[in-house]
């Protein structure tokens, strides 16, 4: 035998360390130009750390410039996805401070634009949130869909993505012939749709092993981050100012604020605040055609009650609206000009986006693509 | 409980750091607060029982010409009730406020922003830095006085 | 157990030089004609599935897109980015490729025509599927950018990993046909479908109990060659909207053409495994009835092009699994299961000699 030799292995430099990754700005499911600094143990997610403003296009202090009904057109920009939804708040706050009451069908014909707006928002969200699991077939499903309720948009107002429609007092247009037959048609299309949608991704066992059980955002963190829409609600949180502070006239249809069950995993998990935008659609589905139903079907002056010179009295309002990404509020505050002194819009992406850091420790990168996908935002708001 | 019920029990609690209530025709009922108590004001205000609120809705800075103004808008998830609050900084050279960043997490972006955009301190905030603007962008943009600088990194500002 | 193989080059122009580069460069016939009609494919089928017309422009219905593609890669310009390792990052499309067209050699058309019959031919194809892990984990560490550096290491795992579950499948099969000769494996199933090793190979009605485990072997190595060629769901090296384009980010042009060429070369290749391995390879399904050496090259072909079909459809229909997912489905599910599957055939094999 010959005598055993003992090796002593000599790693040298051999050392680990963490790698910090830039994902984006320029990244195919960062949905718009963000920049996520995020700092990998292996695939394992560390730290994450936003970095915001490759969009700023300083809405709040161009709005100082313009005049009242100027600054819609800027509104529509902020989040381009729902600009019908953004116009909302910002016209009824000025209604409410000029006190202008404007009639009912301009009411009924908001609350279906807005509505309208929010599903095909919602389209968007749950297609794209398909796409960044690799789904890519229900994501062409959804937008096949969305491009109906564009299309009638565009024949309401003239924008494919940006309508200026909704003016202070009034509308743009009285809504075009058959508005009423094309609502119809949406909504029978998009609840087919839907109903495959849940089959092909929604429930798909993959795409459930995906999602359930990451990023999961307790009901609590989500109250202190202040989010709102369905990332409140898929934690659990009722929390729909549709519903708890009806505006516009909210309170005369019947419709159920979804909320995440963890259905498939834990509450607040990103398939919750997924099965809840699905929800919402046909929620939304639903108060559509009860306001249909209840419109006044008489065509009546849109723009009857605009005035012809906006200048509100000296005072300030905070309005808000329950847009298809939570709450948007405007803050405005006015000297009696006619341009406002402030316009502070309180952008929903922006604060659902800074719990992001929150939520996605611990996880993969993959994971963290998913949870970013699920809070869905759009830069374009949260830059403004 | 309306805004009026809540100046009082918290002006019962925490004395003269509660300045005034302000109700005026076109604007939503306010609370002023000196700068001071603003960080003990909002632990009372999110943990008191009968307040409860626990969802800041927003933070704005507001260049108020000669003062700087920070409005907070309240919301109770429980109560359902909200409420204004407003901090007047009136040194505009030295803005400088405690932060509420440990009692609502939500004011960490808000406070960046609002010192992004007017340059006002938030003392205790754990990162305060610019957000929507560069990080060396110099001068602050909402400001009344602002004035757009001619260059930035070579590049000609206003095209 | 040998078997002569006839080859029909070598009956035309006998054992030389010539020949040998002839069937060098026979695969190369079928692999261009076989890439152009499987991007077509892949471009119609997730336009049907997708309920949109595809390209329609070029030709009649489009048909011609896959070569207006081929063009605009061969003419987009050549970028080497500065900070890569130049020889490695230039190698690596090559050395991808190679190992793609490598396997060819002992891929069975026909009877009478396989372009290397070596006897240890399922061992060979396993040897240089290997090479694919090479030229990836080479291209994403030379191109120096952390997400190339992410697919190379996420494929580097998952192909090593799923590479066992297959083997153990390759084993069975070896084992229930005694060979591990393409064409010894292949004639073994002759006689129509009953004979194929999907139900259990030839033999009596004492079979039928193996069919159960044969099926599942069957399940395995489709799931484990989705995973060996990076496509959906285990597109996970690649997958766009988490790491860009893993191992090929950098790349462009005609290297990149290459990656692209290589993963269409995998996908008929893997299929070709799977026909000869549990669907009877060139034999007809009727027995003797349009078995002839043409016709079963048509066998072969379409039997093989049905498993590309079905990688196609699989993509545009399913999302994509995570990288542990991905490991848990390997060592915890497919193994074990393989295992058993394995031990069953082996114990038939063995009853039935």
């Amino acid at each position: 035998m010959s005598e055993i030799k003992t090796f002593e292995i000599d790693f040298g430099k051999v050392h680990s360390e963490r790698m910090r990754l830039n994902v984006g700005p320029q990244h195919p499911s960062t949905h718009g130009v963000l920049r996520l600094e995020v700092e990998l143990e292996g695939e394992i997610v560390t730290e994450v750390v936003p970095h915001i403003g490759y969009l700023h296009r300083c809405f709040e202090k161009h709005a100082e410039n313009m005049t009242y009904p100027q600054v819609i057109p800027y509104i529509d920009r902020m989040d381009y996805i729902a600009a019908m939804n953004n116009e909302l708040p910002y016209v009824m706050g000025m209604e409410k401070l000029l006190d202008i009451k404007v009639n009912e069908r301009i009411e009924y014909i908001r609350v279906i634009c807005a509505e309208l707006n929010r599903i095909a928002n919602h389209q968007l969200a749950v297609a794209t949130f398909g796409l960044d699991s690799g789904a890519f077939t229900p994501f062409l499903f959804l937008f096949r869909d969305r491009e109906m309720i564009i299309t009638l948009f565009e024949r309401l107002s003239g924008g494919r993505l940006l309508y200026n429609y909704f003016w202070i007092g009034g509308l743009m247009h009285e809504v075009p012939p058959n508005f009423e037959e094309d609502c119809r048609a949406i909504i029978k299309q998009v609840r087919a749709t839907n109903a495959e949608t849940m089959n092909l991704l929604i429930y798909n066992k993959i795409f459930i092993e995906r999602t359930a059980n990451v990023g999961i955002l307790p009901a609590d963190v989500a109250v202190n981050f202040a989010c709102s829409g369905p990332v409140i609600r898929g934690s659990g949180v009722p929390y729909d100012i549709r519903k708890t502070e009806p505006y516009s006239i909210y309170d005369r249809f019947d419709f159920n604020v979804c909320v995440g069950r963890g259905e498939v995993g834990t509450v607040g998990d990103c398939w919750d605040r997924n099965i809840v935008r699905m929800e919402e659609m046909e929620e939304s589905c639903k108060i559509i055609e009860q306001a249909l139903e209840q419109m006044p079907k008489e065509p009546c002056d849109v723009r009857e009650f605009v005035p012809k010179r906006i200048k509100p009295p000296k005072g300030e309002f905070y309005s808000k609206a329950e847009n298809p990404k939570g709450e948007l509020g405007f803050y405005i505050i006015s000297d009696g000009g006619l341009k406002p002194t402030r316009v502070r819009s309180r952008a929903t992406s922006f604060v659902n986006l800074s719990v992001l850091p929150e939520i996605s420790k611990g996880y993969m990168v993959a994971d963290l693509i998913m949870i970013l996908g699920s809070l869905d935002i759009v830069l374009g708001e949260i830059d403004r | 409980m309306n805004a009026k019920e809540i100046f009082d029990s918290l002006k019962a609690e925490l004395g003269d750091g509660i300045i005034e209530l302000v109700e005026e025709q076109h604007v939503e009922p306010f609370i002023v607060v000196s700068a001071d108590t603003i960080l003990e004001a909002s632990l009372v205000l999110r943990d008191e029982p009968q307040f409860l609120f626990d969802y800041m809705v927003n933070l704005s800075g507001v260049d108020a010409k000669d003062s700087f103004v920070v409005v907070y808008h309240l919301y109770s998830m429980k109560h359902k009730h909200r409420i204004v609050l407003k901090v007047i900084l009136s040194d505009r050279e030295n803005p400088t406020i405690p932060s509420v960043e440990r009692v609502w997490k939500t004011a960490n972006w808000h406070e960046r922003e609002a010192f992004d955009m007017f340059g006002i301190i938030f003392d205790g905030h754990p990162n305060l830095i610019r957000i929507l603007s560069p990080y060396d962008w110099e001068g602050y943009p909402l400001r009344k006085d602002y004035k757009t600088p001619e260059t930035y990194k070579g590049l000609k500002v206003p095209y | 157990m040998e078997m002569e193989h006839t080859n029909f080059v070598y009956d035309l122009i006998g054992t030389n030089t010539i020949a040998y580069i002839l069937l060098a460069l026979l695969p190369m016939l079928f692999l261009l004609p076989y890439a152009l009609v499987a991007i077509l494919g892949e471009l119609k089928i997730s336009a049907w599935i997708q309920e949109r017309l595809g390209p329609m422009r070029t030709g009649w219905k489009g048909v011609l897109q896959p070569l207006a593609e081929v063009v605009k890669l061969l003419q987009k310009e050549d970028i080497t980015p500065s900070a890569v390792n130049k020889p490695l990052f230039n190698l690596a499309p090559f050395v991808m490729f190679a190992g793609a067209y490598a396997a060819y050699a002992v891929i069975p058309f026909s009877s009478v025509f396989i372009p290397s019959g070596i006897n240890i031919g399922l061992f060979y194809v396993f040897a240089v599927s290997a090479f694919g892990v090479i030229a990836i984990v080479m291209g994403g560490w030379a191109s120096n950018n952390k997400y190339s550096l992410l697919g190379a290491m996420r494929a580097a795992s998952q192909m090593i990993s799923y590479e066992i579950p297959i083997a153990v499948t390759i084993l069975a099969i070896a084992t229930l046909a005694g060979s591990l000769d393409m064409q010894t494996i292949i004639v073994k199933q002759g006689g129509g479908f009953w004979n194929w090793n999907l139900f259990g190979g030839p033999g009596g009605i004492a079979k039928l109990w193996v069919i159960p485990f044969t099926i599942i072997l069957f399940v395995v190595y489709f799931v484990g060659s989705l995973a060996e060629i990076n496509r959906v769901p285990f597109d996970i090296p690649e997958g766009e909207s988490e790491i860009v384009a893993g191992y090929h980010t950098e790349y462009s042009g005609m290297k990149f053409a290459m990656f692209f060429f290589a993963e269409y070369s995998n996908m008929f290749i893997v299929s070709a495994i799977i026909t000869v391995l549990f669907l009877g390879g060139w034999q007809s399904p009727f027995g003797d009835f349009l078995n002839g050496p043409i016709w079963q090259s048509l066998w072969f072909v379409s039997k093989a092009m049905i498993f590309v079909f079905m990688q196609i459809w699989i993509r545009w229909t399913l999302p994509r699994l995570r990288v542990d997912q991905l490991m848990h489905v390997t060592w915890k599910v497919m193994l074990p299961i393989s295992f058993v599957a394995f031990f069953a055939v082996a114990l038939w094999a063995m009853l039935s000699v």
